[in-house]
């Protein structure tokens, strides 16, 4: 069920980037799409009541869960995979906004359908 | 053999540290960046070159980080097809490298330009030579920001709005391999490529098909196949020309046809699904992208369409899946990262002296520019697919795939596609080089040497690669590594050694 938000949350950032006129709403509907998918990630890692990967030595006497670590703790990979797509999604993010700075000092306009040079 | 296990990370460590040192020294010293941009391409080019000079290369080749066993760890693998792809990638970049050098002089800033040039390089060897789909993703948007910069290293208000149309687009297609890669982790349970490969025949069809769709889709957009064409045009005729050049020649094709191909081919395994789907895209492609191109009177955007109709080619010829099809796919590759390269190098040669893309308002260039023309005539034949030039074969091959493999609509569609080709290319010879000029250009002379140089070398490519000897050498294992089952066993099996 969680998931099919995850997929509300991509389709609401494809309509931006699709209908959207303005620069600065389709890099807004970029950043929510890059979110939906970072919460997809997230939720393949999780489970309900799972705890925190780390296993101590001590954990393994005192702490019968630890003995099936695949079934009580969550997965920690996706985390670590989001980490990264954060990071490229900020690179993304950043010049992104700053072309769209460049083209408003060029331009005077955030509206897309005003700045019709091209045409492909 | 052995060797390229020990020089494999160097494909991705030397042009990073080298866009790290010219990002840091370029500015004070001119000579350096581009010295060290020039070097750095020559010696990745050596290196995979001499790979060849020896044994040929059946098995796969390995690269462990920190020593992890495989389903773990973060490989590098190499086999044919890698090698060929690397190879490819670095050959171009080279003698692009040195084209740049006079060519970027008007931009301010030259250091940046090279900064981001081997940055793109390094993302792209990266995704030709990494093992593991999530490592590919990284390098793929490695690349891919470098090249938004590189689109709008102009600055102005046009080159903006196709870095901008571009950025929005190619977003969109790596988020949606992201996506996919988080179905397939979600179901496998692992990111390494040959381990997927082993666990993917348990899962259902259904979901299997709906990541192969997702993968098509988001690998297609930084493909430019048909229906998500649209950034392509705009970006090529807007970014510098050694850029376009790399684009066409080497950019598309890692990105979007040799990660396709190999996840689909090695990992997921052809299904008939996928290649009616690969025939039917490549097929519009080339015919959508040649009618395109035929009424443009830019010149940069004429060759920008025709890349998307050559990239079709080389689509439906290993969407065919037969061996032969495979075959003319990837040596149509190689020969459109030559003549495609060097027609973008002719058309920035041609603005560097004159100023102007405009076909119209050119003419007669040849008296002045002799070897721009007769380059850009070498490259045109060879597009056309006029013998003995390297385009002859590879799409002769292609169209006697599909004839054997009885599809003969598809066949059909590529000997049109052929012919408009040629009367798009006689137009730009006509328009372009023959014919009286105009008066504007008196006074214009050919282009520096080192840009002579690059077109020259290109040329020498075009008549090279079609000879037997580099379909025997380069392309033959690469087809039969794309076409062997086993590769997860294999790299599987090289890891343990």
């Amino acid at each position: 069920m969680i998931y099919l938000l995850t997929l509300v949350l991509f389709c609401t950032g494809l309509y931006a980037v699709l209908v959207k006129k303005n620069l600065i709403k389709i890099i807004i509907g970029i950043s929510i799409m890059e979110y939906a998918i970072n919460l997809f990630f997230v939720l393949i890692g999780y489970k309900h009541g799972g705890v925190f990967p780390i296993i101590s030595k001590s954990d393994i006497i005192s702490k019968p869960y630890t003995l099936n670590p695949e079934l009580t703790m969550v997965d920690p990979l996706p985390q670590a995979l989001i980490l990264t797509a954060i990071v490229i999604g900020l690179a993304t993010t950043a010049l992104l906004a700053a072309i769209a700075v460049r083209l408003y000092e060029k331009t005077g306009t955030f509206d897309i359908t005003k700045m019709r040079k091209l045409h492909g | 053999m052995a060797d390229i296990k020990f020089y494999l990370p160097l494909f991705i460590a030397l042009p990073l540290s080298g866009a790290f040192l010219v990002s840091l020294l370029g500015k004070k010293f001119k000579v350096f960046s581009y010295a060290v941009t020039v070097g750095v391409c020559a010696l990745m080019t050596f290196i995979s070159l001499s790979v060849y000079f020896g044994e040929p290369m059946l098995g796969v080749v390995t690269y462990k980080m920190s020593g992890w066993p495989l389903p773990y760890g973060i490989v590098f693998v190499v086999d044919a097809l890698g090698l060929l792809v690397l190879t490819m990638i670095n050959t171009v970049a080279f003698i692009v490298a040195l084209y740049s050098i006079p060519y970027v002089k008007r931009y301010t800033a030259s250091w940046k330009y090279y900064t981001l040039y081997l940055l793109m390089v390094a993302g792209m060897n990266g995704v030709a030579a990494t093992g593991d789909i999530f490592n590919l993703f990284v390098f793929l948007e490695i690349a891919s920001i470098a090249s938004y910069g590189l689109v709008a290293f102009g600055v102005e208000a046009e080159e903006l709005e196709a870095s901008f149309k571009y950025m929005v687009l190619g977003t969109l297609g790596s988020l949606l391999f992201l996506l996919a890669i988080g179905f397939i982790y979600a179901l496998t349970g692992t990111l390494n490529l040959a381990d997927i490969s082993q666990k993917l025949p348990l899962i259902d069809a259904m979901p299997k098909n709906f990541i192969i769709i997702l993968l098509i889709v988001g690998l297609g957009i930084k493909a430019a196949l048909v229906p998500f064409h649209s950034w392509l045009p705009d970006a090529y005729s807007s970014a510098p020309a050694p850029i376009s050049a790399m684009f066409s020649g080497v950019l598309i094709k890692t990105h979007g046809v040799y990660a396709l191909v190999r996840i689909l081919f090695n990992v997921f395994g052809l299904t008939q699904m996928t290649s009616g789907i690969f025939m039917f895209l490549g097929s519009a492609s080339m015919l959508i992208g040649v009618l395109l191109a035929l009424y443009q009177w830019d010149f940069k955007r004429l060759l920008a369409y025709h890349s998307i109709s050559q990239i079709g080619y080389a689509i439906l010829g290993i969407g065919l899946g037969t061996p032969l099809g495979v075959l003319g796919g990837l040596f149509h590759l190689v020969n459109h990262a030559i003549f495609k390269s060097l027609l973008f190098l002719n058309a920035g040669a041609v603005e560097y002296e004159t100023g102007t893309r405009d076909l119209s308002k050119m003419g007669g260039l040849r008296e002045q520019m002799p070897v721009t023309a007769n380059t850009s005539l070498i490259a045109s034949m060879s597009i056309a697919g006029i013998p003995p030039f390297n385009g002859f074969w590879s799409k002769l091959i292609i169209i006697m795939a599909a004839v054997q493999a009885n599809q003969y609509l598809w066949a059909t569609v590529a000997v049109i596609s052929s012919i408009l080709t040629l009367a798009s290319f006689l137009k730009v010879q006509k328009y372009a080089f023959s014919g009286h000029s105009h008066g504007m250009f008196e006074k214009i002379k050919e282009v520096p040497f080192a840009m002579m140089a690059a077109m020259i070398i290109f040329a020498f490519l075009c008549l090279l690669t079609s000879l037997p000897v580099v379909r025997e050498r380069l392309i033959i294992p690469a087809v039969n590594a794309l076409l062997d089952g086993r590769y997860g066993e294999k790299v599987l099996a090289a890891d343990k050694k």
